[in-house]
């Protein structure tokens, strides 16, 4: 069984949609580090509020 | 605003098919090199430290808008790209993607990495991007750069906001330590392109864009270039007797300064036949050595910085 190669234009294609797929999934990658990151510094902030509450007379 | 079409704008040309490196062209990569280093070094030399991530976050989408703004430059002037020789390469031009398809990447891009900053950073930050890339795309590729020979100065401004936006991501503020660095992009701007203009010859004047090469000679250029080198000057060594500066960022600016002003002043006192005589090589020295000034310039405020962290800079 034989293939027929490639023609450039495929290759182009191929290429774009790689390069858009990982450009996809590194932004994917970015905005869940960011939550993660907004997360825990909103979790610290709402505990030090509670803190600083219940040592108020 | 007056624009000539030298070609359909939906127009691909046939058989020719983007790569992915097409649309990373259109982002004008080595522009958005300098932003990077730029907002970077404005991030980190403020006084507030920013968690990594989101500093690394935030630069990105700094990155980003200056790409759509550099996106949305080559869909308006694709016209005149494609009679320079220096940019008519540039996908749009060469028919690999439509100039249409740039403006919508462009405004696209634009859009994700203005809201992105905002949540990842804050409004300021956000605001700022939001007007840089405004500037750039309709103040100077739509307004000034076919209206008048003061365009790379005004234009400038463009440039000279990624460290602004930087010190803002990390205090949510503005104030006299990133506006010098401001000052600092902006007073560097006009040497640095009029020096390309002086060996991009016949470039500017084939596309009708008014470059003071064009409007008002290239003896009036070699003046020009002259006095902005000499108004950079205190700028820059301005810029260090502010937070940002210490002996070493004076010491580092003081021999940077002294260097792009001997730079000046041999592109000052050379006429034409001198020049094309030797193939424009002071005037391409100087411009090469303009990048190095500016990386140089910002690499100083970061080495303060870190002088400073261990106790040893600042005054």
């Amino acid at each position: 069984m034989s293939f027929r190669p490639d023609h450039e234009i495929h290759r182009r294609r191929f290429g774009r949609n790689l390069g858009l797929g990982l450009a996809l999934a590194g932004f994917v990658v970015l905005v869940f580090g960011l939550t993660v990151v907004k997360v825990s510094r909103t979790g610290d902030m709402i505990a030090e509020q509670a803190r600083d509450g219940a040592a108020a007379p | 605003m007056t624009r000539t079409r030298a070609f359909d704008p939906t127009d691909r040309a046939p058989g020719l098919e983007a790569g992915f490196g097409d649309y990373v062209a259109l982002l004008k990569p080595r522009v958005m090199s300098l932003v990077v280093f730029t907002a970077a070094v404005g991030l980190l030399v403020a006084p507030v430290p920013v968690h990594p991530v989101v500093a690394l976050a935030s630069i990105l989408f700094i990155a980003l808008g200056a790409g759509a703004s550099g996106a949305l430059n080559m869909w308006w002037d694709a016209d005149i790209d494609a009679v320079m020789r220096r940019t008519a390469r540039r996908p749009v031009p060469a028919g690999r993607v439509s100039a249409d398809e740039a403006m919508a990447i462009g405004l696209a891009l634009s859009g994700i990495a203005v809201m992105m900053l905002a949540l990842a950073a804050n409004l300021l930050a956000a605001g700022l991007l939001a007007f840089t890339i405004f500037f750039y795309a309709v103040v100077y590729s739509m307004w000034l750069k076919r209206l008048t020979p003061q365009n790379i100065v005004i234009g400038g401004a463009a440039g000279a906001f990624p460290p602004v936006i930087g010190w803002a991501v990390a205090t949510g503020g503005v104030s006299v330590e990133s506006l010098m660095m401001f000052a600092l992009i902006f007073m560097w701007t006009p040497p640095h392109f009029w020096a390309l203009a002086l060996f991009m010859k016949d470039d500017y004047s084939k596309a009708g864009v008014p470059m003071l090469t064009v409007t008002h000679g290239r003896r009036a250029t070699r003046r020009h270039i002259l006095v902005y080198t000499l108004l950079l000057v205190p700028v820059a060594l301005g810029a260090g007797l502010t937070g940002l500066g210490g002996p070493a960022y004076l010491a580092i600016s003081c021999v940077l300064n002294l260097w792009f002003v001997i730079g000046a002043l041999r592109i000052w006192r050379r006429d034409e036949a001198a020049a094309e005589a030797d193939g424009y090589r002071v005037e391409k020295a100087v411009f090469r050595f303009s990048l190095t000034y500016l990386f140089l310039q910002f690499g100083a405020f970061l080495l303060e910085h870190a002088l400073r962290l261990l106790g040893l800079g600042g005054w």
